[in-house]
């Protein structure tokens, strides 16, 4: 069974992020927290694509579910 | 008229579409009703489409916009996210804000 361990492995294998927590135990629901470098600039669908990008097929075949909220470094620590 | 061709035409020819599981009165996945539920919220008109009846446009629809979930949400043609962003778009007020430069045409 996928655990948001190896999820989180298999985004920053393909997207470098400052900062990432997945969680979720069901095998196919996740809720992801990452934050990149390469969101700046771009728009929440652009965003998105990117995290979808790294994880490929996966996407299509293990995970059922990934509810994200993409931030920029800066974004990031004007929340915190 | 493929797949492709197909979803071109619906996301066109309708101001607010979701491509969804189920419909609206019966949503076959949490975020199809999520996302049902925001534009109700939103008091606009649209229409749905149950990507459970069609495999052709179930796999379709993925590749047409280059986004591997549903429920996708169209509106003038152009694609605007899926749940999360819909939820974000929500509660900032943006979602309304677009919604309305559709009923205003």
């Amino acid at each position: 069974m996928l655990s948001a361990q190896q999820l989180e492995l298999y985004i920053t294998q393909h997207l470098a992020c400052d900062y990432i927590k997945v969680l979720g135990d069901d095998g196919t629901h996740f809720e992801a927290v990452i934050v990149s470098a390469a969101f700046v600039g771009k728009g929440m669908v652009q965003q998105h694509q990117l995290v979808y990008a790294a994880l490929g097929d996966r996407m299509r075949a293990e995970i059922h579910a990934l509810s994200m909220k993409t931030y920029t470094p800066e974004q990031w620590e004007n929340k915190a | 008229m493929d797949a492709q061709a197909q979803i071109k035409e619906t996301v066109t020819s309708n101001p607010v579409v979701l491509y969804m599981k189920g419909n609206p009165k019966f949503p076959q996945c949490g975020f199809s009703n999520m996302a049902t539920q925001i534009l109700d919220a939103c008091n606009t008109k649209y229409i749905s489409v149950d990507v459970l009846a069609d495999q052709a446009v179930r796999e379709g629809i993925k590749v047409y916009a280059n986004w591997p979930t549903i429920p996708q949400l169209y509106i003038n043609g152009e694609f605007v996210g899926g749940s999360d962003i819909m939820r974000a778009m929500y509660e900032n007020g943006e979602l309304q804000t677009l919604l309305n430069t559709v009923a205003a045409k």
